[in-house]
């Protein structure tokens, strides 16, 4: 009776567990040996675990390189557990796109691969991660049971690279944080950019410098028309076969700068900025308001900073 | 004699304070529910007749994304006689915030500040008769405003540029009579090891003639890089503002219309 009770007890607890831990992340193919897992078009919460985000893999003839980990030490193993059932061949790298949490603190699942960044995520990782963690355990709670930061341990330059028996190009960019690495895979023209392209889900901007992220934007859509890029996969929202996403980020950020700017010269101050509302063109986007307001937090002070004149 | 007469003028509100049921039945409850009222009741109203006053506009977004940035907006406009407006926040280790006197202004300042961690902000304003009307509102937050170093006490870019002020005016349209200024300044707390605390304690916004429209008196919470945004009335011509830190660092400027 004792051991009947004790079953029963752990089959709940069991069931309890897989509730709010299994983040059901299936690889979707999108091109030939490329997958995508895609994530919500939500903010972090405790019903998502942070799965927010388009991670993905390339398999090679020699190994699998792996594009970003995820938002906790979970997904990186369940996505190792997803790609496992794909391919028995060995992880050969693991990059990480920019130093924001949902794109790396995944990275322990991985810890016996060389993971890859460029020099200043690798930095952005180490002096911030453990403050991003923290946040994410608040927002997302149990999902992240056992994440610590595992920071790259191999600096990733522009440039043409051999992995895994596949031929990337990576592109160092900035703008959406001080370092955003784009991935190209050759054989199947496949761009994951990271964050310098969300499609149909409002961007983030928390470490944004608008003016070098609409830079990026355009040597992005240049890269496009020069690789015959076939396959786009932006770090937030649906994957395309055509550069639309770049023009709505660019159209979302050129907004964005327009209608802070307008805000100050007009004489707003921040509450007011804050209570604006979204064009029509927005309205719908998923969580557009949200990050309208964080964006307001992160980039009305410069805005309101210049619409301001010396006084002596 | 003058002291009798305050004594006598004290007992008077007390007991109007007592007996008048409005102010009686709307000090009994706190509508933020505020586990630290009493210790602001007593500590920073100092136990002075008060009553809590929806005419208080006290206005910050629910959810601060930017513990170090909250934007707060107060306006006591729709009071009369409004002769000092406290702004404080019960969860912060420094709880005071600002004090404004709107001399010849009316009742409306905006400004950023820090928070440590969720709390109700407040504003308590004092009329003429000596009654605090307590306005405020909560903001949730992730917390970590006040115990994070500024940006400026990591770089040396403030030395040189501390006390430099920019402002605007708005003259016509629907932000007519607006002031917003800005002032460099680190607004150091002191409660981080090693960074004693540094921060603007007032401002003073005079007209040509050089009469008081407003006076601040600024703590450690307020941002770094204040933004004061204040309504000149219908107060005309030029203004000047003057400042000073608590290291006796001033600045005096002229704010053309």
């Amino acid at each position: 009776m004792r051991r009947l009770l004790a079953t029963l007890i752990a089959c709940l607890s069991c069931q309890a567990w897989a509730a709010g831990s299994d983040y059901q992340l299936t690889p979707v193919a999108i091109a030939e040996g490329v997958y995508s897992f895609i994530g919500e078009l939500a903010d972090f919460n405790p019903s998502n675990g942070g799965n927010i985000v388009n991670t993905g893999f390339i398999v090679g003839t020699e190994g699998v390189v792996v594009i970003d980990t995820g938002p906790s030490r979970r997904y990186g193993e369940q996505m190792r557990t997803a790609i496992a059932r794909i391919t028995p061949k060995p992880i050969a790298l693991v990059i990480n796109t920019h130093h924001h949490p949902d794109h790396f603190l995944g990275n322990q699942a991985f810890a016996d691969a060389p993971i890859g960044a460029l020099a200043e995520t690798g930095k952005g990782i180490a002096s911030e991660g453990d403050a991003f963690a923290e946040n994410l355990f608040r927002m997302t709670g149990d999902w992240m049971s056992g994440t610590e930061v595992k920071a790259p341990d191999q600096v990733l330059l522009a440039g043409p690279l051999k992995a895994g028996g596949r031929s990337l190009i990576l592109l160092a960019l900035k703008g959406h944080t001080d370092a955003d690495l784009a991935v190209f895979d050759e054989d199947s023209a496949t761009l994951f950019a990271g964050d310098l392209v969300f499609n149909l889900r409002a961007p983030t901007t928390p470490h944004a410098n608008i003016a070098q992220w609409k830079d990026a934007l355009r040597d992005l859509d240049r890269f496009m028309k020069d690789h015959r890029v076939r396959v786009l996969v932006p770090g937030h929202g649906p994957i395309a076969r055509d550069a639309l996403p770049i023009a709505w980020t660019r159209d979302w950020l050129t907004w964005l700068d327009k209608s802070l700017r307008e805000s100050a010269a007009e004489g707003l101050d921040m509450n007011e900025t804050l209570t604006r509302p979204l064009p029509d063109a927005y309205r719908d986007i998923p969580v557009s308001g949200s990050e309208y307001r964080r964006s307001v937090g992160h980039l009305f002070p410069a805005a309101e900073a210049s619409s301001l004149q010396h006084s002596h | 004699m003058i002291k009798l007469a305050s004594t006598l003028a004290c007992a008077i509100l007390l007991i109007t304070a007592a007996t008048t049921p409005v102010l009686a039945a709307e000090r009994a409850t706190d509508p933020l529910d505020s586990p630290r009222w009493s210790d602001m009741e007593k500590g920073i109203l100092s136990g002075a007749p008060y009553v809590f006053d929806a005419r208080v506009r006290v206005e910050a977004p629910a959810t601060a994304e930017n513990p170090l940035n909250v934007p707060i907006t107060i306006d006591a406009t729709a009071l009369a006689d409004v002769k000092e407006i406290l702004v404080f926040a019960d969860f912060n280790p420094i709880l005071e915030i600002l004090r404004f006197y709107p001399d010849a202004a009316p009742a409306y300042i905006g400004f950023r500040v820090k928070l440590q961690q969720s709390t109700p902000v407040r504003a308590a304003v004092r009329t003429g008769d000596g009654v605090w009307h307590v306005g405020g509102t909560l903001v949730n937050t992730v917390g970590g405003g006040c115990t994070a170093p500024s940006m400026g006490s990591t770089s040396s870019e403030w030395q040189k540029r501390l006390n430099e002020v920019t402002t605007r005016t708005w003259n016509e349209g629907p932000m007519s009579g607006r002031l917003r200024m800005r002032i460099i300044h680190p607004m150091d707390t002191g409660l981080i090891a090693g960074i004693p605390p540094f921060h603007l304690e007032s401002v003073v916004l005079s007209d040509e003639a050089g009469r008081p429209l407003a006076r601040l008196e600024v703590s450690q919470p307020v941002s770094e890089n204040p933004v004061f945004t204040l309504s000149r009335g219908s107060n005309a011509g030029a203004l000047h503002a003057r400042g000073r830190d608590n290291n006796g660092n001033t600045f005096n400027v002229r704010i053309p219309q």
